[in-house]
């Protein structure tokens, strides 16, 4: 399988101190990659640093090109994307301007069926397409943001904690579209508090803890590992202590 | 009061209140968009203005070479910041827009200079001009310091408003100049009496607040200056580079002034340094449109211009005094409403 993304050794730090420290990984083509862990391991650093909001120490390749030099912008435009944590949308626009401004770098004619393609994935952005972004539900924004995303035509979509502060089934509905996403040849590159759905639709998984990897394997490895399982998916194994 | 005396008082208010409609829009954009607030608006008045005379009068104004040493400046910049990594192209496509662009402009500003061209022609070479050096300002003063707290970028834009005074001096003397009109003859409607200058100032200032309008609410590029203003993150993850928003939002800026210091400069006398009286009553209206509200501001300028207008007449010692006392109630008013200020995040 060729590689997509591939980061070596990357630390990002604030400061003095290391957020993320010696951390690699690598994104296939056609797969959902997920890094689980929790809060405050450093996940969200690591996507901002990858995506070129925070400087990054170590190398970050996309598409076999080296990121160094490149700011976010143009990125966006090799076809990397990030819907982070805090969505960042346009929230004094409706949702048919924040989708087309998603479009900023494609062409105008292509714009047009980029969307028609969104609008079927989330159906209830279309219902509300005049609407001002920031009157929409939490769950229709984390839709219109991962729908912006989209419009940029990315191969790589990293989505942060897309499940957070939504009831469980809007959860399942952006888990299901992030599985539909990897068969349109989209990859994904899941942050998750949330590992139990994460790793049930991930192909490979990463465990971050204090700004480390501490493990990493095929997700259905990672689900069945005991430490995780008791850590991060609430369940014990009998004779074992929680962690 | 006599009527007549009211009316014309109106009347006069609403002509300067115009002026100071556009230059507040202005200055809401670039606060929005990049977080500076400009002062050096004014400069851009004075420059379009006397810029606009001198090429009216068969002189050749200083500005057109001002615009060439920026631009040479900016591509100093763009050579700079691109040093490890320098693609033929960008250097081209910045040379020309940067160096061959004001290069050609000044050549032809040297040309027709002498034969006291036309009036649309000296409008639209002043235009040209002031627009180029706004943008370069821009790459040159404010862009390496896109980053930073609106107290930096302040201070940016005091110095930058100081260095083009000065300039300004230099270029067009302390004497003050006065322009052609655009539009010549008058009429009158009753008591009032309308000319062609202040009719051509109504409907520029209308038309380029719908141009503006349109442009926002319509086209992907206006949108692109809305929402970065909303959400620069956001923006950035769409793939909208924020330099490209603030280069847009200084050419408007810039002609924008222009235009009002063209529209002005055949009714009032302007001197190198009277555009940061008029730049900061624009500024009042902006400032009661608390920096974000666009109409707030077109609604206030108009207010400040009518106050003016009443003020001059009867207490013209104290009708800046009067003006800028507009502020007060309102930073009361605004200081009460949002008690808590929250610091800048980015």
């Amino acid at each position: 399988m060729s590689t997509l993304l591939s980061v070596t050794d990357a630390h990002v730090a604030y400061g003095k101190v290391e957020a993320v420290r010696s951390v690699s990984l690598e994104v296939g083509a056609n797969e959902i990659v997920t890094i689980v862990g929790a809060n405050g391991a450093g996940k969200t650093t690591l996507l901002s640093a990858i995506m070129g909001i925070l400087p990054l120490k170590g190398r970050v390749a996309f598409a076999g090109q080296d990121l160094a030099r490149l700011d976010i912008e143009d990125r966006v435009a090799m076809g990397l994307g990030l819907v982070p944590e805090h969505r960042e949308l346009f929230v004094t626009m409706n949702v048919e301007d924040n989708l087309e401004l998603g479009a900023f770098r494609i062409e105008r004619s292509k714009a047009k069926a980029s969307m028609e393609r969104v609008y079927a994935l989330f159906p209830r952005l279309k219902e509300r397409r005049k609407q001002l972004a920031g009157t929409l539900s939490g769950g229709e924004q984390q839709m219109l943001a991962m729908g912006r995303a989209l419009m940029g035509e990315p191969k790589l979509l990293m989505l942060d904690e897309p499940s957070l502060g939504l009831a469980p089934i809007i959860v399942a509905d952006i888990f299901r579209i992030v599985t539909e996403l990897r068969a349109a040849g989209v990859s994904v590159l899941l942050v998750e508090q949330n590992a139990q759905a994460a790793l049930k639709i991930a192909d490979h998984a990463y465990v971050m803890e204090l700004g480390e990897f501490v493990l990493s394997g095929k997700a259905s490895d990672i689900a069945a590992n005991e430490r995780v399982a008791a850590s991060y998916l609430g369940f014990q194994h009998e004779g074992e202590s929680v962690i | 009061m006599n009527t007549t005396i009211m009316l014309f008082l109106v009347q006069d208010g609403i002509t300067n209140g115009a002026i100071y409609a556009l230059l507040g829009l202005a200055l809401v954009l670039v606060f929005a968009v990049t977080r500076v607030i400009l002062i050096p608006q004014g400069e851009f008045v004075t420059y379009g203005a006397l810029t606009y005379a001198s090429l009216a009068a068969g002189q050749m104004p200083g500005t057109a070479k001002l615009a060439l040493a920026l631009g040479i400046g900016a591509f100093a910049f763009d050579l700079f910041v691109a040093r490890k990594a320098l693609h033929g192209r960008l250097v081209v496509r910045s040379f020309i827009a940067n160096v061959v662009l004001p290069a050609i402009v000044l050549a032809l500003t040297l040309s027709l200079a002498a034969q006291k061209p036309p009036v649309a022609v000296c409008i639209a070479l002043s235009l040209v001009i002031v627009a180029m050096i706004g943008l370069y300002l821009y790459r040159i003063a404010f862009q390496p310091l896109a980053h930073t707290s609106v107290l930096v970028l302040l201070i940016a834009s005091v110095g930058v408003h100081l260095a083009l005074q000065g300039l300004g001096l230099l270029f067009f003397g302390a004497e003050g100049q006065r322009g052609p009109a655009v539009l010549s003859g008058a009429f009158t409607a009753g008591a009032l009496r309308f000319t062609g200058q202040s009719i051509t100032v109504y409907a520029i200032t209308i038309a380029f607040i719908v141009a503006l309008w349109l442009f926002f609410g319509l086209t992907l590029y206006g949108k692109a200056l809305r929402a970065t203003a909303v959400n620069r993150l956001g923006a950035r993850l769409a793939g909208i580079r924020t330099t490209l928003s603030g280069q847009i939002a200084f050419l408007l800026a810039s002609v924008i002034g222009a235009l009002s210091g063209i529209l002005i400069v055949p009714i009032t006398t302007l001197y190198y340094d009277s555009g940061f009286l008029i730049g900061l009553k624009g500024f009042v209206a902006a400032i009661i449109g608390g920096l974000v509200s666009y109409p707030l501001t077109a609604v206030a300028a108009l207010v400040v211009g009518i106050v003016e207008a009443f003020s001059s007449f009867y207490a013209s010692n104290y009708k800046e005094v009067i003006v800028f006392m507009l502020l007060i109630p309102v930073l009361l008013l605004r200081s009460l409403a949002a008690p808590a200020v929250e610091e800048e995040k980015d």
